[in-house]
């Protein structure tokens, strides 16, 4: 519109060119968007708070040479083997199908690198991925593809999954392209088709039914590893409740702005609540029931740096996860692409058709040519300079704020820059007191 | 999301064991319902002309014989009581809804925990356990109980948020599952005059029975409304004078099992609570079908 | 042979001690008495064991089974044998929903009645009731057998991938994708086989056979009201 020929039009805020544009898809097409990545709208986000450094009330740590503890223990709750990761940034679950072998495995490396757990995915888990994952958390969905119980044993944790942070309610959707001989196999599928994953387990409905099945991997397990339940933010208070009463031993709340391989565009930007929102919720109802720090709580959804990190743990959060941003760190939009991406109608920065099993990164496709692109040792060592620089950037902050140990910062070392996210991560408006819908 | 057990004598057999036999049947419904619990239990019917009302007061040294004089003397007319524990049983010879009026005027602290000609609801916060002992409820007698563990999903863990839920003469509803449609629901029963007590969506389920019975259904004519008209998963069983039923949704995810002997129905969320019954082993035990309710009446 | 009483032992020391024949059968033969109701007995078994659980028992009986071969003389509960893998078991009653859930091996035989969902996303296993079955069986149900002697409930096969279903009796609605198919010489032959295998006298040219109609394998515009 910079041309001066339209100075004169209006472009309609409701029927903007993006809304007239899918319009027309969907009269072509007849189907709904499906795309991957997370929520694109601007949601109320970290970027809003702000952290209070040490002055003269507070004295800061010392860069460097005063320690700041950045381990945590996940899952003593009930299990004989907890986890202890190094760093409190976990690679959250993202299965092989919707990723290459290549990215599962260097996101296995990368992991390991730094002492912290990686994730298995809709699809089961491979032995690329289980050999280079010192810590894999092996997820239990509602479609059990590749679910089997020699994995299950040889898994660290298990993560029972209700939910994600993109699709709260909704199941999954691999299309065809990515359906390969080798995933088609591990699934007990034709190849090529289109697999539908359910949104309910099969087997159980309800936390009352939980409590059962989180005892049967229990006892299939022989209670050694920790069980995690994880759920996509939305009533989030209730549900970290109910987790807690199913015996969970970490949760994982995933916010709306978390990834998904391939889900209704409608469902990624309409359905769920920002992670800021999701996380005093989650803490107040572990706080009420006497279990907070005593049930860890991992959070994930839009999670980019180390003050990102450093604000999840002082609202309350154990540890995060990330996933869109590993596949970043691992190449994905690299501009090194670009051509690869406008060839395909994308661009660099802007890629998000993970279903197509186009992607020129060779992160999200199971095209072998595609793959190669990718070098597991390499990329592997990308994501650990990463997780590296997130863990520094969150310590660096924790000392500033006087803090020996991330765990030790709190919402009281927060201020927010808006009152929406005032009011969403109940810390005051900065240079006030006032925490919308709180009392003073 | 919670358990359930009920149990119907279909003859006198075991009239006066209906407790003994009830109390290991909600014991072993614990786990799936660790923040309350709660029965409504039928028999000693009053006459013609009474009403029961089951009712509590949070102070266990309340005087019921003053609140029972001053009751008789308003209302004119007889008023006998019972208590246990911090629940009284008035049994009153006059109306209902005089005596739910008068009470809610002089004695706001009373909450109605039933109304009815036979029907006694008890429920408490905590573990089924406790509230079995502390309602010494192994030695009640009477024709049907009901139980109900509860494990909160999106209402307050409170004496009132807990099951059996009773918005009707007589009549009681305990659930497992989780209603999607309950709030609306709820307004337009409230504009069609049903009292809620709580946020909670099985109470708008037991609201809607009410409602439909008052509007003249029976209760099969009733339970089939209520397929229709609400949504979500739920599993109920109910209660009311003379009848039992059983009734699940169509997607029927959240678990029933009934037994049925010459003696007896009974019905539970899991097997489990149904082993300590008398002559289980020769039972009929079968799961409800979805969308279906199996109602059993004393003619 | 050793028998666990579950009135004095914990389903947890029992699970323990079935576990530790993994490695190395010692004791092949195991009685189960008083399970009454109690869930998740005998999971994760990963040996070739006899178990023989004398009674009714409650949810996941004998899920992630392998190898071993497993009898409940009762009814059982939600998900037996959910996700097994491979040997045998058997249910002398009706099951619970959830039957053979997701399983990737091995044959279930349910010799009274099995509840909703029975067969659901099953990848591999052979299922045979000889009685009837309840609502959305075999739901996305993607590979093995599902043998029903009695009546199948409503939407039998709904999205359904490539199980062979083989019904007796009536079919209350067949789901979306799933329809009836030619018996042909070869599908005799395997009914057969599993007949024989689950030890049931039936006919298999009493059968019919049902299977995805394979439409909605990639999206199509025209099938939009079926998803």
């Amino acid at each position: 519109m910079s041309n001066d020929k339209n100075i004169n039009l209006k472009e309609s805020a409701t029927f903007d060119r993006a809304t007239m544009a899918e319009i027309r898809r969907a009269a072509d097409t007849g189907i709904y968007d499906i795309r991957g990545f997370g929520a694109k709208r601007k949601l109320p986000h970290f970027d809003d708070l702000l952290f209070l450094g040490a002055s003269m009330s507070r004295y800061p740590l010392e860069g460097y040479r005063e320690t700041c503890n950045t381990s945590v223990v996940l899952g003593d709750r009930f299990a004989k083997k907890p986890i202890t990761i190094e760093t409190p940034v976990t690679i959250a679950g993202m299965s092989f199908g919707a990723l290459s072998a290549n990215a599962k495995e260097a996101l296995g490396r990368g992991a390991s690198i730094v002492g912290t757990s990686t994730t298995t995915g809709d699809g089961g888990m491979t032995p690329e991925e289980r050999g280079q994952s010192s810590k894999l958390v092996y997820q239990y969905l509602p479609s059990r593809y590749g679910m089997n119980p020699d994995d299950l044993r040889k898994a660290d944790a298990i993560e029972v999954v209700l939910g994600q942070g993109a699709k709260p309610g909704g199941g999954g959707m691999l299309l065809g392209q990515k359906i390969t001989d080798r995933v088609a196999s591990m699934r007990n599928l034709p190849k090529g088709i289109d697999q539908r994953s359910a949104c309910r387990h099969p087997d159980w409905t309800g936390p009352d039914d939980l409590a059962i099945k989180i005892q049967e991997l229990r006892e299939i397990t022989d209670w050694q590893v920790p069980i995690y339940i994880k759920i996509g933010a939305t009533r989030t208070y209730y549900d970290v409740k109910l987790a807690v009463k199913a015996g969970a031993d970490v949760i994982v709340v995933d916010g709306m702005q978390g990834g998904t391989a391939a889900t209704q565009d409608v469902f990624i930007e309409h359905v769920g609540i920002p992670t800021m929102a999701a996380i005093p919720q989650a803490v107040q109802a572990l706080q009420e029931m006497g279990m907070h720090r005593k049930v860890q709580l991992i959070v994930s959804g839009g999670i980019r740096n180390g003050a990102d990190v450093a604000k999840c743990m002082a609202l309350g959060a154990d540890a995060v996860a990330i996933g869109t941003a590993a596949l970043v760190a691992l190449g994905c939009n690299d501009p090194k692409w670009e051509k690869d991406y406008e060839a395909i109608g994308s661009a660099a920065g802007f890629y998000d058709d993970y279903q197509d099993g186009k992607d020129p990164s060779g992160i999200s496709t199971q095209d072998p040519e595609l793959s190669k692109r990718l070098d597991p040792v390499a990329a592997g060592h990308r994501l650990a300079n990463y997780l590296r620089v997130l863990t520094l950037e969150a310590q660096t902050l924790a000392r500033a704020c006087g803090k020996n140990d991330l765990r030790n910062l709190e919402p009281e070392d927060l201020v927010a820059l808006t009152v929406e996210s005032a009011a969403m991560a109940r810390v005051p408006l900065a240079g006030t007191t006032w925490i919308p819908g709180q009392k003073y | 999301m919670c358990g359930i057990v009920g149990l119907y004598l279909k003859n006198d057999k075991y009239k006066d064991r209906l407790g003994e036999l009830f109390t290991p049947m909600l014991i072993a419904m614990t786990d799936r319902g660790p923040d309350s619990a709660g029965f409504a239990v039928y028999g000693d019917e009053v006459g013609e002309g009474w009403v029961k009302l089951t009712v509590r007061h949070l102070d266990e040294s309340c005087d019921w014989a003053e609140i029972s004089d001053v009751l008789s003397s308003k209302l004119n007319c007889k008023v006998e009581w019972t208590n246990n524990a911090d629940v009284a049983v008035l049994k009153i010879n006059g109306d209902e809804k005089a005596a739910r009026d008068c009470m809610s005027e002089l004695y706001p602290d009373v909450l109605i925990l039933s109304a009815g000609s036979s029907i006694e609801i008890l429920k408490e916060v905590g573990l089924p356990e406790k509230i079995l002992s502390k309602y010494n409820v192994s030695n009640m007698k009477g024709t049907h109980i009901i139980g109900h563990t509860r494990m909160a999903t999106e209402s307050a863990v409170t004496m009132e948020g807990s099951h059996p839920f009773s918005t009707g003469s007589d009549l009681c509803l305990v659930h497992n599952g989780s209603l999607s449609n309950h709030n609306r629901l709820r307004e337009n029963l409230k504009r069609e005059g049903i009292v809620f007590q709580t946020e909670n969506d099985s109470e708008v389920a037991a609201g809607y029975l009410a409602w439909r019975l008052e509007q003249g259904d029976t209760l099969k004519e009733a339970l089939e409304n209520g397929l229709k008209d609400l949504d979500g998963f739920f599993t109920f069983t109910i209660g009311t004078k003379d009848g039992f039923a059983v009734m699940r949704d169509p997607i029927a995810c959240k678990p029933a099992v009934l037994a049925e002997t010459e003696d007896y129905v009974a019905m539970a969320s899991e097997y489990q609570a149904l082993t300590t019954l008398p002559g289980i082993e020769n039972a009929k035990v079968w799961e409800p079908d979805a969308a279906t309710f199996y109602i059993w009446e004393r003619k | 042979m050793k028998t666990v009483d579950l009135t004095t032992s914990s389903v947890q020391d029992l699970n323990h001690a079935l576990h530790q024949q993994s490695s190395s059968v010692s004791e092949k033969n195991w009685t189960i008495t008083n399970p009454k109701g109690s869930h998740n007995i005998a999971v994760g078994l990963d040996a070739d064991l006899d178990v023989d659980i004398q009674g009714h028992a409650g949810y996941f009986c004998a899920g992630m089974n392998k190898e071993a071969n497993v009898t409940i003389h009762g009814n059982v509960g939600q998900g037996v044998a959910e996700n097994m893998m491979s040997g045998v078991v058997r249910v002398k009653g009706d099951a619970s929903q959830a039957a053979g859930a997701t399983a990737h091996g091995g044959l279930l035989v349910i010799e009274g009645n099995a509840g909703a969902r029975c067969g659901i996303s099953m990848k591999g296993v052979d299922i045979v009731v000889k009685g009837s079955i309840g609502h959305m069986s075999c739901f996305m149900g993607q590979s093995g057998s599902l043998v029903v002697c009695g009546d199948a409930g409503e939407a039998l096969g709904d999205s359904l991938y490539e199980v062979h279903i083989y019904v007796k009796g009536s079919v209350k609605s067949l789901g979306a994708d799933c329809i009836e198919k030619d018996m042909r010489d070869e599908h005799v032959i395997e009914l057969k086989g599993l007949l024989e295998k689950a030890g049931v006298d039936e006919n298999p040219l009493e059968f019919k056979r049902y299977g995805s109609a394979r439409q909605l394998y990639t999206f199509k515009v025209d099938n939009a009201s079926a998803y």
